[in-house]
């Protein structure tokens, strides 16, 4: 695969490596950076993701992206953000009480609860919604504590179940944001990366 | 519903994959990279990789391997072994691993843990736990299980997880290597301390001896000898788990 370059946002508590790797694997130019005019301009661009929800969104702060990001969400711009990357595009998540996201989906990130192990740590069937243009079903990858649980107004959602169903991911345009970790995810998770590279209009 | 993780582990030392029975008489089996790629085909979820150098030069080696093994693999990659610092685990993730497990380090400076936590998550943050039984009481052990630490292996892993410890790497010094079965008590008794995941690990043989570890309340798998003698790859053992009523990822 060959076309535009893809730019990585390095969110300084994510490890890239992983996602690179994926990238590479898929033939796709990549990138890190984390420069407003890169992540406003970029065709397309990943916003990985991992840690905590206020750290992240302090570090976006700082580089000053938090405008660009929610302006190319908005357009519908290419756009795959990962895990935490998914979390930051809600209002709010009481990992970091007090902190708020992007903001450009409605709600908030709450806790796991039920009969289950948190962190929910390994592979989890996911179910895509009909509308999905990217997001299928199947066996995923997940490493997260926290979650949402209402598909925000206008996205398409896809679903599973730890102590109850909650989001795996949504998507909305050309804007895919996965709770999972597509990178780690194998031949499913690569052909997911595929398929958000086509709907961009990028020679695959 | 989460599937149960199947964990292929590989020991490296100076870059070359080693095998041992009580992390004693280790003999080469292979290639890393090749050994990795090759049970992701076979449907492994995920791959640990235990670093048993005992020299710095061997830990240099470590991240290059640990970066070499990233290139070809698609699944979650644990890493653990030297971990002293968490500039240790900062050069294992930035070579591509997506957690990090400290062992000696953390029993000798807890704190270690709150340090990997906060600057990497704790999804990032792995606690291995070797344990031992003594007359009824299981006791962590440290240095490849040469040294007694008087710790009570339980208590450590409620500790742990309370200071970040995302999952708890369990290991049985009793059964490592003596494919006799996971030591179910001592899962039973950390699963029911801790809310965090608990890989097991040490003595296992056959499926039945995993599904008995996830009765117990494993929820990662971690096997060695199995698969390096190609005993049985991982697809005949997750078969061999569906057919025991297991619940795995195809």
């Amino acid at each position: 695969m060959t076309g535009p370059e893809t730019i990585v946002v390095r969110t300084g508590t994510a490890n890239l490596a992983s996602v690179l790797a994926a990238l590479e694997r898929l033939g796709a130019p990549a990138r890190p950076s984390n420069d407003p005019t890169d992540v406003e301009r970029a065709e397309r661009l990943i916003l990985p993701g991992v840690g905590a929800f206020g750290m992240a969104m302090d570090r976006l702060q700082a580089d000053e992206l938090v405008e660009p990001l929610r302006r190319r969400i908005e357009a519908g711009k290419p756009t795959l953000a990962i895990c935490l990357g998914m979390q930051l595009l809600f209002d709010r998540s009481d990992e970091s009480p007090g902190w708020t996201g992007l903001g450009v989906a409605p709600g908030t990130l709450r806790r796991f609860t039920g009969n289950v192990r948190i962190p929910q740590m390994g592979w989890n069937r996911i179910v895509a919604e009909n509308s999905c243009r990217i997001l299928t079903g199947g066996y995923v990858y997940f490493a997260n504590s926290y979650r949402a649980t209402q598909t925000p107004p206008g996205w398409s959602a896809a679903t599973a179940d730890h102590g109850g169903a909650f989001l795996a991911a949504i998507e909305r345009d050309a804007v895919v944001a996965c709770q999972f970790h597509p990178e780690l995810s194998g031949s499913f998770g690569l052909a997911l990366i595929r398929r958000w590279f086509s709907i961009g209009g990028a020679s695959c | 519903m989460l599937t149960v993780r199947i964990i292929p582990c590989l020991d490296v030392r100076d870059g070359r994959v080693v095998k041992g029975v009580r992390f004693q008489n280790l003999r080469d089996a292979g290639a890393p990279a090749e050994l990795a790629a090759e049970y992701e085909r076979q449907g492994a979820d995920e791959l640990a990789m235990l670093d048993v150098s005992a020299t710095p030069e061997g830990r240099k080696t470590a991240v290059q391997t640990v970066k070499d093994v990233r290139r070809v693999l698609a699944v979650p990659m644990l890493v653990g072994g030297g971990v002293r610092q968490s500039e240790d685990a900062a050069a294992l993730l930035d070579a591509g691993a997506d957690k990090v497990s400290t062992n000696t380090a953390a029993v000798e400076r807890p704190e270690l843990i709150d340090e990997m936590a906060a600057r990497f998550g704790s999804q990032c943050t792995v606690l291995a736990i070797d344990a031992a039984e003594f007359e009824g009481r299981f006791e962590v052990v440290t240095r490849s299980g040469t040294h007694r630490t008087g710790s009570d292996a339980v208590a450590w892993a409620r500790q742990g997880a309370q200071r970040g410890a995302g999952e708890i790497l369990l290991t049985s010094w009793d059964r490592d290597g003596t494919r006799s079965g996971y030591h179910l008590e001592l899962i039973e008794r950390v699963a029911d301390a801790v809310p965090v995941p608990i890989i097991a690990s040490g003595g296992a043989e056959n499926a039945r001896h995993l599904a008995e570890a996830v009765r117990a309340g494993a929820t990662g798998l971690l096997a060695a000898s199995i698969f390096h003698d190609a005993d049985l790859t991982v697809a005949e053992l997750k078969r061999d788990l569906r057919s025991l009523g297991v619940e795995v990822r195809p």
